[in-house]
């Protein structure tokens, strides 16, 4: 009982981090149409940066975070202003050609910068203890990716379905000439998506840190899984991404302590079987 | 009727030889000219079967997959398993390959191709971890992380055995490359292969006049697993070893880069970008594994951001008729 609730735990805040770094990519295939797969590399970045400030320049954890999410962002908007809204048009397989050959690159920058060790980012005493819920005690780490990942899904299923951000972005990538000619800035809205969906993949790359190890093959290590979380959770789904992510987390982390000798066995037909139910997505119906 | 017949036909078959005439004699030139680089020369032929098969599935038919490394290492284990425990004549360790490769593509696509876009794509990615997890697992019969070894494979035909210098095994490959080039540009100009490209073109339209849509595709899915399982089981008969990464997710997504590299839905494009891409990683992995990454990302980056159908044009207008051919002596004159 003791070590299923411990697995259960360890699933849920696996999940959540797959979640974080997911949504993002679920928002640009989903709704902008755009087929990235160096969203990694933006978790990766991420982690990376935060690592660096917080050990060798003596930030504290909050602040080198904050910094890291922002200097993310800032390259996720410079990527897209530079290049990627060129290729908004171009066809899938260019758009994976060009991402891979992107991520490619980011894992030759990490080994040029920082080497081909795994960057360790270091937890504040406060976040490396345990807390005591009354029933049990829970690491403080674990608290805080849960908090993070319930978070996020409220604030982007907020942003996307209330706020005037998520209407312009919803016209936006429904017609964009349309949208564009009744004065919505079409060109602010994608930039701010994806430096959006960049902050929050840093975001997901720092807070996983611990089970998803800051090295630089990161991007291509993890892109199957995150894709694999998209594509189950239904393109542009966040909900549907929610609950794909806790699934195969839960999932994964099962198989991790039960029957680790099968390797990623279980999650792959885990992920064929849920595919092969609900094609368009976990939350939607077939059709 | 007879006599213009006879015209149109005359050319075009002279032209359809060449290809194999330029192959030839870049082979018989890195045979004479580069003995020291015949190890590579032989890894790309393997490979470029490897893509033209993937060409098949992506370039004619139209399905993106990441899972192709699935049907080379099962036709790996296959011959592996074959040689090490009922024979090691090399023609027929080829044989149990392909129906290998052509039987798990057969198994799979009956799953695989009710689905199409993405979903196919994550669905082939799952099918090929499930095999790797599993031939993990199965150490009795694949060696698991270790790799599979200890088997021997006899002299091709009885005659040439494999010799340290590599020479048997690139005429050996060399050979089973040109034959496979032959069958599958048959295969593709056939009433079958331009099934395959309308397929392609409009998946409703050719279901409409009635073709049928899933029998067609998993027929090629099927023939591509055949030809995919001929390369994998080169490889095994080659460096007497298959290893886990051989149903591995790296393999797939390189062999898509190849193919692009070199242009989709032409077989030629297949080999010269597996050229091309193997003797770039050939020479830059030898200075550093990750500054390899550089150039291998600049290229793809350069390869979509460069309008590369105008530049292909111009080729094309220049030297008359095959840009790919072309592509593939310049990498292997840098061998």
């Amino acid at each position: 009982m003791q070590q299923l609730a411990n697995i259960f735990i360890d699933g849920v805040s696996y999940g959540m981090v797959l979640f974080v770094i997911a949504v993002g990519l679920s928002v640009t295939m989903g709704l902008m149409r755009f087929v990235n797969l160096a969203h990694g590399a933006f978790a990766m970045t991420g982690g990376y940066i935060a690592a660096w400030l917080v050990r060798d320049h003596g930030f504290g954890y909050a602040s080198g975070v904050l910094v890291a999410l922002l200097a993310t962002a800032a390259l996720g908007a410079l990527l897209e202003l530079v290049v990627l809204r060129r290729l908004y048009r171009r066809s899938e397989l260019e758009q994976v050609l060009f991402t891979i050959g992107l991520s490619f690159l980011f894992v030759a920058t990490a080994n040029l910068l920082a080497g081909p060790q795994v960057q360790l980012l270091p937890l504040p005493p406060a976040l490396s203890g345990s807390v005591d819920l009354g029933v049990r005690t829970l690491p403080a780490h674990r608290m805080l990716v849960l908090g993070c990942g319930i978070a996020v899904l409220l604030l982007s299923i907020h942003v996307m379905a209330r706020s005037r951000f998520g209407v312009w972005l919803r016209a936006t990538v429904d017609n964009t000439s349309a949208a564009s000619a009744l004065g919505i800035p079409v060109q602010l809205v994608y930039v701010l998506t994806f430096a959006a969906g960049a902050a929050l993949a840093a975001l997901g790359g720092i807070l996983g840190a611990e089970l998803m190890p800051l090295e630089p093959y990161y991007p291509i290590k993890y892109l199957v899984l995150v894709l694999v979380v998209v594509a189950v959770g239904g393109l542009g789904s966040i909900p549907g991404s929610f609950a794909a992510a806790l699934v195969l987390g839960t999932v994964e982390t099962t198989s991790k302590y039960l029957a680790s000798e099968y390797g990623s066995l279980f999650f792959f037909a885990a992920v064929a079987l849920l595919l092969a139910w609900r094609p368009q997505g976990l939350l939607r119906a077939r059709g | 009727m007879h006599a213009t017949v006879l015209t149109f036909d005359a050319p075009t078959r002279s032209r359809a030889l060449l290809p194999y005439a330029v192959l030839l004699g870049l082979g018989a030139a890195v045979y004479w000219l580069f003995p020291g680089q015949l190890p590579l020369a032989t890894r790309i032929a393997i490979m470029a079967i490897f893509v033209m098969s993937l060409d098949l599935v992506v370039g004619y038919a139209g399905l993106a997959t990441l899972g192709h490394s699935a049907l080379y290492g099962v036709g790996a284990y296959a011959t592996g398993i074959f040689a090490s425990h009922i024979s090691g004549d090399p023609l027929l360790g080829l044989a149990v390959g392909a129906l290998a490769g052509a039987a798990i593509a057969g198994l799979s696509g009956l799953f695989l191709l009710r689905y199409d876009g993405l979903t196919f794509l994550m669905l082939t990615i799952a099918v090929s971890q499930i095999l790797q997890n599993l031939a993990s697992k199965l150490r009795d019969w694949t060696g698991g992380d270790d790799g599979l070894t200890g088997f021997t494979i006899k002299p091709v035909l009885g005659l040439a055995s494999f010799d340290m210098f590599g020479r048997t095994a690139f005429v050996y490959c060399g050979v089973v490359l040109l034959v496979s080039l032959f069958v599958m540009r048959r295969l593709m100009a056939s009433p079958f292969g331009l099934a395959c490209v309308g397929i392609h073109q409009n998946r409703r339209r050719m279901d409409a006049i009635g073709a049928n849509v899933r029998g067609q595709l998993l027929r090629l899915y099927a023939i591509a697993g055949a030809f995919a399982g001929i390369a994998g089981a080169l490889s095994a008969q080659v460096n007497q070893i298959v290893g886990l990464d051989s149903l591995g997710f790296e393999l797939s997504a390189e062999a898509l880069v190849m193919l692009v590299l070199g242009g989709t839905g032409t077989l030629l494009g297949a080999i010269a970008g597996s050229a091309v891409f193997m003797t770039i990683h050939h020479v830059a992995s030898a200075l550093n594994p990750y500054h390899w990454l550089f150039i291998i990302g600049g290229l793809l980056v350069l390869v979509v951001l460069v309008p590369r159908q105008r530049l292909l044009a111009q080729v094309k207008r220049r030297v008359a008729g095959f840009p790919n051919v072309r592509g593939a002596s310049a990498s292997k004159q840098v061998a």
